[in-house]
């Protein structure tokens, strides 16, 4: 098979990457720009440890193509702290011991800031429902939940 | 020694140093690494549950476009039953089972490839249950098995039989008022990590070879992969990446000797990474199992004898949790008369491997549910039946120690006055309680601190980091040297960089390789006392170390500035060199940690599905060294056990094929389908640790199976037996119980 020549947006930043017809874009993130932050584990859009948002909206890497990507923008974890520190949401992740292993946190992570921004004042099941599509195995969601409502009551205080 | 005062670090709950790491996606996991030049490589399984393997023809892949090289069972000829496993050689022993290995340039090449390998089968008649294994006539998965290595025996699929007794129990039941028995199944389930196995290997020229890995133990990685390759230890380099959990089922290799092989034959690296479907179908799960417990007690609720009687699922190859299973089952109580005995039994099934509290959640289902009748029949709170009966400091454990101090009866008290207990559950809910218990594990760690010349301290140890122990052993260091956890770093060495380590299991690490974190803090402590001494030029014992500096012992009269570790290291090379402390032990007296569970649940009598309403987890500690992750831990296998206990098994069809292998179907619990689960930890400090720290990662989830069977069984009426707690299985009781 030829690859394909794909220009995308990662993070805000313009990118070229030659990807084969059938990778998944969570492929061409981890092998063809080496952005290994988002990660692999089921390749069926079941976990959610893939989330990645396409446009601003979130979805399972492993379920779009490489391809797909094309004159899209994509947003993964590397994006998330901005230059100049931390996204409250990680700090929160951190505060609240809301990771164990930390392979499931990019998903989280991402998920949760995808869930803030559309919904700043989300309630405990509104989080929990959101949040059904990323599997944690280490830490029975409980500390997950409280840093992301933490979180988000941070972000609603006036700075 | 245990009753240690004035902490100042031990007990706060700092942001682990590895955090931020791994809150920005930076942390290296098992499957992040590239090599140049690498080559990917994928397994070829058995699509039969049982069956010869007649032939094993290569050269179909090894013509294809990209494809470099292949290997099937005869390239890899060590390491026994794990070697089997690996890559099978006369028998294929479960669906699944791989059979060979191809690496290319590419995995979708290494897949498309592995169709052209021909395999020839002879398939035979699978055995696919405990029952089925252990009746007369049964095929065999291991022709020669023989139970206990009794050769004068026939063949059997049950390879070992494990016994403890103590007393007469016949006579123990004869004096009971009250008798309650029962038999009870609980399926396999899966540790179910996040992240799939994977690794990457090299080998040049001279034999010497690399391997990257998410594992446990990189050291146990590093022999075992040295037998299965006949290869010496010292030939292995072993480099553990960060892993993406574990849970016990990444102690041991699959992919490994692979990867090393295909290196060997391609002269290029190899990366492995397994489908999520091969980490069902073919990674260690943990035993189904068949209980059948028996109490009898005097009316006011003494336990006058109890006897199980486990059987539990192998896989393949011998090995299923039963000795720890028969350990575990009676462990809570103080009795005069048991019996156990535990069977380990093969199928054909994946190889059984490690889950946390490897078969203790089995066992004392069965005997947490049959507890729960003995209450329901004596009309006992089940709290204070189980406080009557339960083991304290002195009792003699079924399997053999006497009890230093213990906090059971600690939780069971702290539960009855807990505000979750005293408070009823809500109307149309059920309660249930169930005791856990997991015996902890010491065994051998090495650490090394390392003084960096403005006073930083670098912990180098050998256990991975699984849930936040880089931050425990910064925490105990902290506390330790008197200095800031802020200026201490951990690091989880490769097998070449750090002092050998065992594996990261069993509740051992904040325990053991702690000790050795704090060892090597006191040989630090140590050094900077002679260092001052020589430069106050005062005897060594005129000094002291008092929060994080050094200072002459009080009626020393000495006009000196007390010296900090930074005063120290900063002028090391005057006073004898670098400052660098160690430690490496074999750790004896982990302490045995108990708990205390309870849940409320709602049924749904037209769905059958059981809600978790509430679940209260309280859990002895010993000490908590950083609390947020102890609660983490309690979470987490609250959380495990009961997605074990309502929904999580693995379903197989009439040839031993599982029909579940994926998280779509095979459905662990998700955010929504949980409540908080709340903590208490209660601190009774383990007598053999300065810090009084016993394990806390196993004994969670023990309890949860029993406590929500009991839930159930409050909520419907009547109890049903087996596990998991589905919609279907609960459904099909309510219609049969009317």
């Amino acid at each position: 098979m030829a690859k394909v020549h794909v220009s995308t947006t990662v993070n805000g930043q313009p990118q070229e990457v030659l990807v084969e017809p059938n990778d998944s874009l969570l492929d061409t993130l981890r092998d063809g720009l080496g952005l290994t932050g988002t990660k692999e584990g089921c390749a069926t859009g079941d976990c959610g440890a893939c989330s990645v948002t396409l446009d601003g909206r979130l979805v399972c890497s492993c379920l779009v193509l490489g391809v797909e990507a094309d004159g899209k923008e994509v947003g993964t974890i590397e994006g998330v702290a901005d230059g100049d520190g931390l996204h409250v949401l990680q700090q929160k992740f951190l505060e609240h011991a809301a990771l164990q292993c930390g392979v499931c946190t990019p998903g989280f992570i991402v998920a949760a800031k995808a869930l803030l921004e559309k919904n700043p004042d989300p309630d405990e099941t509104t989080i929990r429902y959101w949040l059904a599509g990323n599997l944690c195995r280490c830490t029975g969601y409980d500390k997950i939940v409280r840093a992301v409502q933490d979180a988000a009551s941070e972000l609603a205080t006036p700075a | 020694m245990a009753e240690a005062v004035d902490l100042k670090a031990i007990g706060t709950r700092p942001v682990r140093p590895d955090g931020v790491e791994k809150v920005t996606g930076r942390a290296n996991f098992g499957a992040d690494l590239s090599l140049p030049g690498m080559l990917h490589a994928k397994i070829l399984r058995s699509p039969h549950a049982h069956a010869r393997i007649k032939s094993v023809d290569l050269s179909g892949a090894l013509a294809m476009d990209g494809v470099v090289a292949a290997i099937s069972g005869k390239d890899l000829p060590g390491g026994g039953d794990l070697g089997v496993n690996i890559l099978a050689k006369d028998k294929a022993l479960y669906h699944g089972h791989a059979v060979a290995a191809v690496a290319a340039r590419s995995a979708y090449i290494a897949e498309v490839a592995l169709d052209s390998i021909k395999v020839e089968y002879e398939p035979l008649n699978p055995v696919l249950s405990i029952d089925a294994a252990i009746a007369d006539g049964a095929t065999l998965v291991n022709e020669s098995m023989h139970t206990n290595g009794d050769t004068s025996q026939p063949a059997s699929n049950i390879a070992a039989i494990t016994k403890f007794e103590r007393g007469d129990v016949e006579k123990g039941f004869a004096d009971a008022d009250v008798v309650v028995e029962g038999e009870y199944r609980v399926p396999t389930a899966h540790q179910g990590y996040i992240e799939p196995h994977a690794c990457t290997a090299t080998i040049n020229e001279e034999g010497k070879a690399t391997v990257w890995c998410c594992t446990q133990g990189q050291f146990d990685v590093r022999s075992m992969t040295a037998q299965c390759l006949e290869m010496a230890v010292s030939d292995i380099r072993v480099i553990p990446s960060e892993i993406g959990g574990g849970f016990g089922g990444k102690t041991t290799i699959y992919l490994e000797p692979v990867a090393v092989k295909l290196s060997a034959i391609s002269g290029r690296p190899v990366k492995m990474v397994m489908s999520r479907e091969e980490v069902f179908r073919a990674t260690g799960p943990t035993s189904a199992t068949l209980c059948r417990t028996k109490i009898g007690a005097k009316n006011d609720g003494t336990i006058t004898a109890a006897s199980a009687w486990l059987a539990y699922e192998a896989g393949a190859f011998p090995g299923a949790p039963v000795g720890p299973g028969c350990m575990s089952v009676l462990a809570p109580y103080d009795l005069e008369n048991f019996a156990i005995e535990g069977n380990d039994v093969l199928v054909n099934k994946p190889k059984v491997a490690a889950y946390r509290a490897p078969g203790a959640p089995q066992s004392m289902h069965a005997m947490e549910c049959t507890i729960d009748e003995l209450a329901r029949k004596l009309d006992m709170d089940p709290l204070e039946l189980r406080l009557k009966n339960c083991a304290e400091e002195g009792t003699v454990a079924p399997y053999g120690p006497q009890f230093p101090a213990i906090g059971l009866k600690a939780c069971l008290e702290a539960a009855k006055e807990h505000p979750n207990y005293t408070t009823p559950p809500a109307e149309g809910q059920g309660r249930g309680v169930a005791v856990g218990f997991w015996f902890n594990i010491g065994m051998q760690s090495s650490a090394e601190i390392r003084i960096a010349e403005n006073g930083a301290v670098t912990i180098m140890e050998g256990s991975p980091d699984i849930g936040g122990s880089r931050a425990s052993m910064c925490l105990m260091a902290a506390e330790t040297l008197g200095v800031p956890y802020k200026t201490i770093n951990a690091h989880v060495g490769d097998t070449e960089a750090t002092g050998y380590c065992n594996t990261t299991g069993g509740s051992r690490t904040t325990f053991a390789t702690g000790l050795a974190v704090i060892e090597a803090c006191e040989d630090i402590i140590t050094q900077c006392k002679q260092r001052a001494a020589l430069t106050w030029e005062l005897d060594v014992d005129q000094v002291d170390w008092q929060d994080g500096q050094a200072v002459p012992k009080p009626g020393v009269n000495a006009d000196v500035k007390p010296l900090s570790l930074a005063d120290i290291a900063r002028s090391a090379g005057r006073t004898g060199g670098p400052l660098l402390g160690r430690a490496s032990l074999n750790a004896q007296g982990p302490g045995a940690s108990f708990s205390v569970n309870w849940t409320d649940v709602e049924v749904d009598r037209e769905t059958g599905k059981v809600d978790v309403a509430a679940f209260t987890a309280v859990q002895d500690a010993g000490r908590a060294i950083h609390p947020s992750y102890v609660e983490g831990q309690m979470q987490g296998g609250a959380v495990q056990g009961l997605g074990w206990a309502l929904n999580e098994e693995y379903i197989y069809d009439a040839n031993g094929v599982m029909e579940n292998a994926g998280f779509l179907d095979y459905r662990v619990p998700v955010t929504s389908d949980m409540p908080m689960i709340d903590t208490q930890i209660i601190e009774v400090p383990n007598p053999s640790h300065p810090y009084g720290v016993r394990g806390v990662g196993e004994t969670p989830i023990v309890a949860p199976l029993a406590a929500t069977s009991n839930a159930v069984r409050d909520a419907l009426g009547f109890r049903i037996n087996d596990l998991p707690l589905s919609p279907p299985r609960v459904l099909e009781a309510i219609d049969a119980n009317g």
